[in-house]
């Protein structure tokens, strides 16, 4: 039952995933698709960060530490570059989608489509 | 030279050997008749149409290989309408391609 | 100078890295000063390639460990791990650099011209720069994570200049589509990267070489980054990018962003060759790739032909000519296990998958190039609207004409050599591969006489009579890749020889890869 409830985290990075590409795969409007890349985002995030975690960690912070016991640093580290990126990602696509709807007056994946074939 | 599995190859003879098989054509064709051809011989004839002008007479791209597209009509229908243009479509297709790889390599590891 | 080669890996990363934020502060003062300075930078990335890959090719590989005392040093003292970023430059990375070092230059020197009545130019080569550093980064980076921040960065500044010509409605959906499978397939190499970090608490390529073990989580990690990364070379069904991207991006970024797609394709077989190796089902992996390749080739092709945009037309080429890399290298794949068939064959048809690499970058760029000299000349790019411009461009034209016939590989350049090789050993593997691959190879040749036809032949019409050739600047950039491109030609077994055998050697030998690093150790 303890080792159950470490496994929480991961159910809910499954479920972040999920939400994330069932939006980008369903959904036709723009902006809603950068929302599901940002709940995927957050999805991978969590599951860096919830696979660093140990029983009983502590921070890593060596100065006053009291633990013997630490959360791996590197998974978090990690995630702070890739959340960094997100917001750049998430940033430039929105700025994208008004130049978009500027031109064509549809921010419909189908709508203000030009290329295909 | 460049090693293939089955001999080999190398650009300076082939080139070499072009040469020489195009001087030895030119000297067929001064062989051949030297009259300039003059007067009904010289004109164009089209199936007894008049002549079009110039900028009308260029075969435009869309015309080019048209039995070619009549005859794969529909492999070509199919392929276009599979390159729908839309981004959530793309995503459908990665997603498809990934669930079905991860099935082909655990399938293939149980046989 | 040998401290300079020493520390060349870093530099090619960190000095286009530095001059694309000093490009914005260098064009208040002068537009002249920052083309200069963008061209300067350019040059000395490609000089440090060059003398980097005579090192590399005459020593063996470099190693950078970045932050340690010795830059050599990978494996600190008493850690059982490289814990540090590494940089590994073996003979297959620099190859790559250097064709991403080329084909940057050329592609800088023609957008010198032909961005020369756009606005937003300091923007424009912070991104070109950036470009240049998230191709370099991917292919000399040692290190999982650092390999999926430049695959960002090169995917960031690849889709904000695809998307450049803001004016272009069609310009922003393409930048929009390219970031987006991007943002998704990049999602999925971090998943990865996460599953391999849960597992062996390493990012290191050469350590996690070392240590996997190619259980039920590695098959799944390899899965998701063999997708991704076909996502971003645009393998046929993930293809449908391509056109939308290369067809809209400007002149000089189109051949940028698809050599960028072959970082992708060189990230891909480092993942298989040297992270995975002889560890995966080399067979299964192997038809995944080549099955994957022979679709690109038959579906880019004869969607091609129908194509009458001339940009996308040539985008559909480049996911066509992708297909026969995965060929030649995936059949190299295939009997990786098996010594005597990777001897006989292997080695000689991921030669040629490998030389095609170089020589379509080279000839797909000019092609790239001359598509949009037309459009600049034109202002169309349909090709139902052209005819007889040829008398007008000549250069142009002669161009087009050296690009055309080496991507249909007709001798003697250097296209045909590439898929020479690969002919003749994919035969030996299964003839009805290598059948397929010279029938495409025909029906390449056909869309480009239709390109000809009807765009450079015929009587000119009438309202491009006033139509003049493209300026100086635009024909040094595509004469730059078509000198390459004649070299190529005229000596293939010197290339082959020289460069090609030892990046395939360096693929091959996952041993020299892994003990580069880990070799402290033993």
């Amino acid at each position: 039952m303890t080792q159950g409830i470490f496994n929480i985290p991961f159910l809910a990075v499954a479920a972040l995933i999920g939400i994330g590409l069932y939006i980008i795969v369903f959904d036709r409007n723009l902006i809603k698709l950068v929302i599901g890349i940002t709940v995927l985002q957050a999805g991978v995030n969590l599951f860096l960060v919830s696979l660093g975690y140990r029983q009983h960690g502590g921070v890593p912070i060596y100065t006053n530490a009291c633990h013997s016991n630490m959360v791996l640093p590197v998974p978090q580290a990690l995630t702070l570059t890739s959340i960094v990126i997100g917001v750049a990602i998430t940033a430039f696509m929105l700025s994208m989608i008004m130049i978009i709807y500027r031109h064509t007056g549809h921010i419909d994946a189908k709508k203000s489509r030009k290329l295909k074939g | 030279m460049m090693e293939t599995p089955s001999g080999f190859w190398g650009p300076v003879p082939w080139i070499i050997s072009t040469v020489v098989a195009v001087v030895i054509a030119c000297l067929i064709r001064t062989l051949g008749e030297k009259e300039h051809k003059s007067g009904v011989q010289g004109q164009e004839f089209l199936m007894g149409n008049p002549r079009l002008p110039e900028e009308k007479s260029h075969i435009r791209a869309h015309n080019i290989y048209w039995g070619f597209f009549q005859g794969l009509r529909r492999y070509y229908e199919h392929a276009t309408n599979m390159h729908t243009g839309i981004i959530n479509d793309y995503i459908i297709w990665f997603l498809s391609l990934l669930a079905i790889m991860l099935m082909i390599v655990f399938v293939v590891e149980v046989i | 100078m040998s401290s300079l080669l020493i520390h060349s890996p870093i530099l090619i990363i960190a000095i286009p890295l530095l001059a694309a934020f000093l490009t914005p502060f260098i064009s208040r003062v002068s537009d002249r000063a920052r083309d200069a300075l963008v061209i300067a930078t350019l040059v000395f990335v490609e000089f440090l390639v060059i003398i980097l890959a005579v090192d590399i090719y005459r020593d063996g590989p470099h190693i950078y460990a970045l932050g340690a005392s010795s830059p050599l040093l990978a494996m600190p003292e008493h850690y059982m791990v490289p814990v540090r970023i590494v940089l590994q430059v073996d003979a297959m990375s620099i190859f790559m650099g250097m064709i991403s070092a080329t084909v940057s230059l050329a592609a800088a020197i023609y957008s010198v011209s032909f961005m020369r009545n756009e606005t937003g130019k300091d923007k424009f080569y912070t991104l070109l720069l950036l470009l240049t550093v998230g191709m370099m980064g991917l292919e000399f980076t040692g290190d999982m994570f650092n390999l999926f921040i430049f695959l960002e960065i090169l995917s960031i500044s690849g889709a904000a200049l695809a998307a450049f010509r803001t004016n272009f409605a069609d310009a922003l959906e393409g930048g929009f589509k390219y970031m987006c499978i991007s943002a998704v397939a990049a999602l999925m190499i971090l998943f990865a990267v996460g599953i391999f970090y849960a597992q062996y608490n390493l990012l290191n390529i050469a350590a996690l070489g070392q240590a996997i073990q190619y259980t039920m989580l590695d098959k799944i990690a390899l899965t998701l980054l063999m997708m991704a990364f076909f996502m971003k070379l645009a393998g046929v069904p993930l293809h449908m990018w391509a056109p939308d991207t290369y067809s809209v991006a400007p002149a000089g970024i189109t051949p940028m962003i698809y050599v960028a797609s072959q970082a992708c394709m060189y990230a891909l077989f480092r993942v298989c060759f040297s992270l995975y190796g002889v560890t995966l089902n080399t067979l299964t992996i192997g038809w995944i790739v080549i099955v994957i390749g022979v679709l690109s080739m038959f579906v880019g092709v004869t969607m091609a032909v129908r194509q009458s945009d001339i940009k996308r037309l040539m985008a559909y080429h480049a996911v066509s000519q992708s297909g026969y890399m995965l060929l030649g290298v995936g059949v190299g794949l295939a009997v990786l296990g098996n010594p005597q068939a990777l001897a006989a064959y292997g080695k000689q048809a991921m030669e040629g998958g490998i030389f095609h690499i170089i020589n379509n970058a080279m000839y797909k760029g000019l092609l790239f190039l001359t598509a949009e000299a037309l459009f600049y000349s034109l202002g169309t790019r349909d090709l139902n609207k052209m005819g007889g411009i040829a008398a007008n461009m000549r250069y142009t034209s002669i161009f087009f004409m050296i690009g055309a016939l080496a991507i249909s590989g007709i001798p003697p350049f250097n296209g045909f050599a590439s898929k020479l090789l690969i002919y003749e050993s994919v035969y030996q593997f299964n003839p009805m591969l290598s059948v397929i691959a010279m029938m495409i190879s025909i029906i390449t040749l056909a869309s480009f006489v239709k390109v000809f036809q009807s765009a450079f032949t015929g009587p000119i019409l009438p309202h491009f009579r006033v139509v003049k050739e493209v300026p100086g600047p635009m024909l040094g950039g595509m004469g730059i890749l078509t000198a390459i491109i004649i070299f190529f030609s005229l000596f293939p077994g010197l290339i082959v020889d020289q460069l090609i055998h030892p990046a395939v050697e360096a693929l091959i030998s996952r041993g020299a890869y892994i003990n580069a690093i880990m070799g402290g150790m033993q």
